[in-house]
């Protein structure tokens, strides 16, 4: 599947804003990213997705390096970045024009139906909310059947109703599709969620802490005794990797 | 929240067809259309009562009525249509011309970077020299005919959408260009679909510019040595001291050009639907 093999990237400007990250995906599972904001998670999405390189180490996807955006690797932006001048369910076929018009229409209502929005195929994404245009973009990047998609704290910008409607869509677009997912945020309750897998990061320079494994039961509820523990467990990896480094955190 | 959330239904989302939002009411824009008139008319009838009880002559500035006698006239001999058709076409020529070589120039210096490097200074240099400074060589080369007019109508307009095409994408969002990258388009095809429909409303912005300034610059043209076309109707009227042909030509000038730019925007108009912007299209 796809590995992260001790990547680091410092921009032009002389940020160093990853330091030697490595990570391997297992095939099928849900793997969550979290950490607070700047230390380094859209800079590994971008790495993993071939939209940057990266300074030192490779991204590999079945042993082949990942130089530039490749089919299998599909990715959902922060913001739902649709095109404003295509319809939904142009947006939605976008990447999968080179598909046969009857089997693109086909997944693409297909897609639509999956995340609820059948009856907006016609519309302009000016006249969607916020979660809407999400999805849109969700089902966007699963159009083309990626083994793996990137999803760059895709929620973070939505109210926390929209946000576990949208996450439970999530789930169920991953248990029907079967892919690999990678996903970044800054949310612990939506990493426990979701998450078979969840690594931790620190920053300055971005690093991975710690690693703890998930094994709630699906579907979770939010506030079973477990799945409590489980945010505890998280929360508590998250202030340890931020303690250990005492003078740089009260520094900045 | 974390109780609720497990029985939280997707949340029933309005079933509307997709309806045109925003559109006003008829009865609104008549009521902001007469508005706008108020002004000019309260003006011309003040004058026409002014000169209708002899405070003044009207002479250098005719009432209303005069200048519309005068356009009664004009029309009647067919001077008025003969006129406007002729200085039309002229715009329309240069508008085209200018138009098509602004939008390739545009395009090629907007997605290129070497093309930039090698094409750009010299447009910019050029566009620094007052278009209309450029009259006596095209009159050398072309002529004093049709052929130099329309060249500096066409050069008038081609600036404005040179550079509003060339800057406009060069301003495109790289968060935009981005979903062409991860969804691998070639390079003419991220051209294609996504850097010249993210451009349009910004090159019918441009194409407008240039159409008024065709408008601007067939006066000049006409100003030099032509005898026909309503810069003619100007200067005809200045040399034999006839102000109310020259407001004839001046209206008539106004009514053109402001009808052009509506017929551009709309043609325009279904093409921008989507946008997303506080004024509707124009
Ligand atoms: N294009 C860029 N140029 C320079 N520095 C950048 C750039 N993008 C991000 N950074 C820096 O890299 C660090 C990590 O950024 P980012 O990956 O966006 O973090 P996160 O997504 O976790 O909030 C930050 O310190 C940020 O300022
Ligand atoms: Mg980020």
């Amino acid at each position: 599947m796809l590995q992260l093999d001790h990547l680091s990237k410092t921009y032009p400007n002389g940020t160093l804003a990853l330091d030697g990250v490595s990570l391997t995906l297992r095939e099928g599972e849900i793997l969550a990213v979290v950490g607070g904001s700047g230390c380094g998670k859209s800079t590994l999405l971008r790495l993993a997705s071939g939209l940057d390189t990266p300074s030192r180490g490779r991204v590999l996807l079945d042993g082949q390096v990942v130089a530039e955006p490749v089919a299998r690797i599909g990715m959902v932006f922060q913001e739902p970045r649709l095109l404003p001048w295509l319809s939904v369910a142009e947006n939605v076929a976008f990447g999968i024009r080179e598909l046969p018009e009857a089997q693109r229409r086909a997944r693409v209502e297909a897609l639509l139906g999956e995340v609820g929005l059948s009856d907006y195929a016609a519309r302009w994404p000016k006249e969607l909310s916020g979660g809407q245009a999400q999805r849109v973009a969700i089902a966007r990047a699963l159009a083309p059947e990626p083994d793996v998609l990137l999803l760059d704290e895709p929620f973070s910008a939505l109210d926390a109703f929209t946000r576990i409607d949208l996450q439970d869509h999530l789930i169920r677009l991953w248990q029907h599709h079967k892919r690999t997912f990678l996903l970044v945020t800054h949310d612990i309750e939506e990493a426990v969620a979701l998450a078979d897998r969840v690594v931790v990061m620190k920053p300055d320079p971005g690093r991975l802490a710690a690693e703890i494994p998930l094994d709630l039961p699906r579907p979770r509820l939010r506030s079973s005794a477990p799945f409590q523990a489980a945010e505890r467990a998280v929360r508590g990896a998250l202030s340890d990797a931020l303690r250990r480094e005492p003078q740089r955190t009260i520094l900045n | 929240m974390s109780a609720a959330s497990q029985s939280f239904e997707a949340p029933a989302e309005a079933r509307t067809s997709a309806a045109p939002a925003g559109r006003r009411s008829g009865r609104a824009v008549s009521a902001r259309l007469l508005l706008g008139v108020v002004l000019p008319l309260g003006l011309g009838l003040v004058w026409e009562a002014v000169v209708a009880s002899g405070f003044a002559s009207g002479r250098l500035m005719p009432p209303p009525s005069r200048v519309i006698a005068e356009l009664v006239r004009l029309a009647s001999t067919g001077a008025l249509w003969e006129h406007s058709l002729i200085t039309l076409s002229r715009v329309l020529g240069g508008f085209a011309g200018g138009a098509v070589a602004g939008i390739a120039l545009g395009v090629l210096t907007g997605t290129s970077r070497l093309l930039r490097d090698l094409l750009d200074p010299s447009f910019q240099a050029l566009r620094s020299i007052p278009s209309i400074a450029w009259v006596p060589l095209f009159i050398l080369w072309l002529g004093i005919f049709e052929a130099s007019k329309v060249t500096l109508i066409a050069v008038g307009v081609f600036f404005p959408v040179y550079l509003g095409v060339s800057s406009a994408l060069m301003s495109v969002d790289r968060r935009t260009a981005e979903v062409g990258r991860i969804f691998r388009l070639s390079r003419l095809a991220t051209v294609r679909r996504i850097l010249l429909p993210s451009i349009l409303p910004a090159t019918v912005v441009a194409l407008r510019t240039g159409l008024g300034l065709g408008w601007m610059f067939v006066v000049a043209a006409e100003f030099m040595g032509a005898s026909s076309g309503l810069g003619y109707l100007l200067v005809d009227g200045q040399q034999l001291g006839k102000p109310t042909q020259i407001l004839a030509a001046i209206l008539t000038f106004a009514v053109l050009g402001k009808a052009t730019d509506a017929i551009l925007a709309s043609l325009a108009a279904p093409f921008l639907r989507w946008q997303d912007s506080v004024g509707e299209a124009p």
